[in-house]
């Protein structure tokens, strides 16, 4: 029961942490909290089931995911270095309330927009690609793992293999962020820039460069946390991003808004409570979401600059 | 090497720098001084293009670089130490330096040139996986000199290096803003020490609200007795 809720809770744990990350950076380079970046993860789903739906089943299953992320990923990054470049850099030089109040108009003009190119409706792929995309890592698994063909056991817990998949590339896309920011010329100076904005502009650091990576580089994880959901649940809906955002945020907030290792702590820990609240509180699954909220409320009382945030200035 | 002509800039509606010129020839030391609020730091910040002018014009080496963006005037060889340091508190020393060569891509020389800074300031070398945020105030001084020499500067600007550091170590700074000048940097200096500044510089210029009112070279300035009495506090 309990081996249960935990790998539920690093599931979607893994997903806030992926969509908690794009909060994070853009937040850490222009202080900007960027209520759209919920919508960017809803289409990343979109575009994963539109890709496949749209290729029917041309494709073995192995062929197939590498490109529902590919396309995914590439779109959605457009999505997100367009929005950054129509609607924020305009006002770069305006009051913060401009840029957030804009925030939220592309958050809402998105929603309006996938739902009136999408239908207001689920849009679901058929059962029969959930089910082989679970078989597919199923039997993938089964050599490490003791399984029955559709579910996977470990330590008593019964999970599908989906979510290890979750957990496994949200790892793997962080180690590579975390790679890319402490390696990488322009992570490097997008850490820089992060902490010290002027100083950027001083040492010559294309500044809105930067600002564009940093977006096409949030928009891209939030795809693929996008992708992976649709994946598992087979359907999406043009207000997923509401809810995903809103805790993602809480994450981010929870972890410390602006440094990255505090975005994925932040939603491995929320997801994780969330499972352990709702399994263990008799009752409690009914209103989970609940604990997002509550810990947000908790944390901006306690603790606002969050786990690893410390003092101002202080970044990534 | 570097004029300005007539240069005005505005914060919002109040002019700060009123039609202000002045220039630095190549191989030169010279130093800015005057009152807190006079205008110096933003003149320097104009001058790297963070701040825009309302008219006039800044040539450098024959170029207007006026309109530049940042990048761009860095790439020229103009590199601004600013005031307050600005170290990047969560990167090392070492990640320090590299961002101040950030612009170039010739490897070796990148390389000469750090191993020239750290012979500067030999501390640095000991702290080179240090935070940034977590040295000295003097030795983050050293590490803003430093990082700025690693962008290869032809003309360095370097605003108050002097600002609040203990004897010993405003020693070490003025030592090291002579060899950066020996070795063929021009150098636009503003100082609070004017007496310090006013005795290493080709030349000097006095800037009080945002216009020139005095210049003459440095040893005359030190004499001056309009210089002595506002500036050298005898
Ligand atoms: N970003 C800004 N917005 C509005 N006014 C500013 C700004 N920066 C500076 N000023 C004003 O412009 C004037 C000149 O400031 P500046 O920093 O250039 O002076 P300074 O000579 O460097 O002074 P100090 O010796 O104290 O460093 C001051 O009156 C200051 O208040
Ligand atoms: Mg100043």
């Amino acid at each position: 029961m309990l081996a249960q809720q935990i790998i539920n809770g690093l599931t979607v744990g893994s997903v806030y942490a992926l969509i908690a990350l794009g909060y994070t950076m853009v937040y850490g380079i222009l202080q900007l909290i960027n209520f759209a970046h919920g919508e960017i993860y809803m289409l990343g789903a979109y575009l994963a089931i539109i890709f496949v739906v749209s290729l029917k089943f041309s494709l073995p299953i192995a062929g197939l995911l590498p490109l529902v992320f590919l396309f995914a990923m590439f779109f959605t990054g457009c999505y997100g270095f367009t929005i950054e470049k129509f609607a924020y850099k305009p006002l770069r030089n305006a009051p913060r309330l401009s840029a957030l109040i804009t925030a939220v108009g592309v958050s809402i003009f998105l929603q309006n927009y996938v739902m009136l190119t999408q239908g207001a409706k689920d849009k679901v792929f058929s059962h029969l690609i959930s089910e082989q995309i679970n078989a597919y890592f199923s039997n993938f698994f089964s050599k490490f793992i003791p399984s029955d063909g559709s579910r996977l056991y470990i330590c008593g817990a019964q999970i599908y293999s989906l979510q290890l998949v979750i957990i496994i590339t949200s790892i793997i896309l962080m180690v590579l962020l975390n790679l890319f920011v402490t390696h990488t010329k322009i992570g490097k100076a997008m850490r820089a820039t992060a902490q010290d904005l002027k100083m950027a502009h001083l040492v010559g650091i294309k500044v809105d460069t930067v600002i564009s990576t940093t977006f096409i580089i949030g928009s891209i994880l939030g795809a693929a946390a996008g992708v992976m959901v649709a994946m598992y649940y087979g359907r999406v809906w043009y207000y997923i991003g509401y809810l995903a955002g809103v805790k993602a945020f809480t994450a981010a907030v929870l972890g410390g808004i602006g440094n990255i290792y505090g975005a994925m702590f932040g939603g491995l820990i929320l997801g994780l409570t969330e499972s352990l609240a709702a399994g263990l509180i008799p009752g409690a699954s009914e209103w989970k979401d609940v604990f997002a909220f509550i810990i947000l409320i908790l944390i901006l009382i306690f603790r606002p600059q969050g786990i690893f945030g410390e003092r101002i200035g202080e970044k990534f | 090497m570097l004029k300005l002509e007539s240069v005005s800039v505005y914060y919002d509606k109040r002019e700060v720098l009123k039609s202000l010129s002045f220039q630095v020839r190549p191989g030169e030391i010279v130093t800015l001084i005057g009152a807190n609020g006079a205008g110096k730091t933003t003149t320097l910040m104009t001058i790297s293009g963070l701040v825009k002018l309302r008219s006039g014009k800044i040539i450098f080496d024959n170029k207007d670089i006026s309109n530049m963006s940042d990048y761009k005037i860095v790439q020229q060889g103009i590199v601004h130490v600013p005031e307050g340091r600005h170290i990047f508190p969560q990167l090392t020393v070492f990640e320090n330096l590299q961002m101040g060569a950030f612009l170039r891509k010739d490897k070796k020389q990148i390389k000469q040139d750090l191993d020239y800074a750290l012979s500067l300031f030999p501390i640095l070398a000991e702290r080179k996986s240090q935070q940034g945020g977590t040295l000295s105030g003097g030795e983050q001084q050293m590490l803003a000199i430093a990082r700025g020499l690693m962008a290869s500067p032809k003309l360095l600007l370097l605003d108050e290096p002097s600002l609040g550091l203990a004897p010993k170590v405003v020693d070490i700074i003025f030592d090291v803003i002579l060899k950066i000048h020996d070795e063929g940097t021009t150098i636009l200096l503003v100082e609070q020490n004017a007496q310090r500044a006013l005795s290493i510089a080709n030349y000097g210029y006095v800037i009080e609200v945002g216009k020139i009112i005095l210049t003459d070279s440095g040893t005359n300035l030190l004499q001056n007795p309009q210089v002595k009495e506002a500036y050298l506090g005898s």
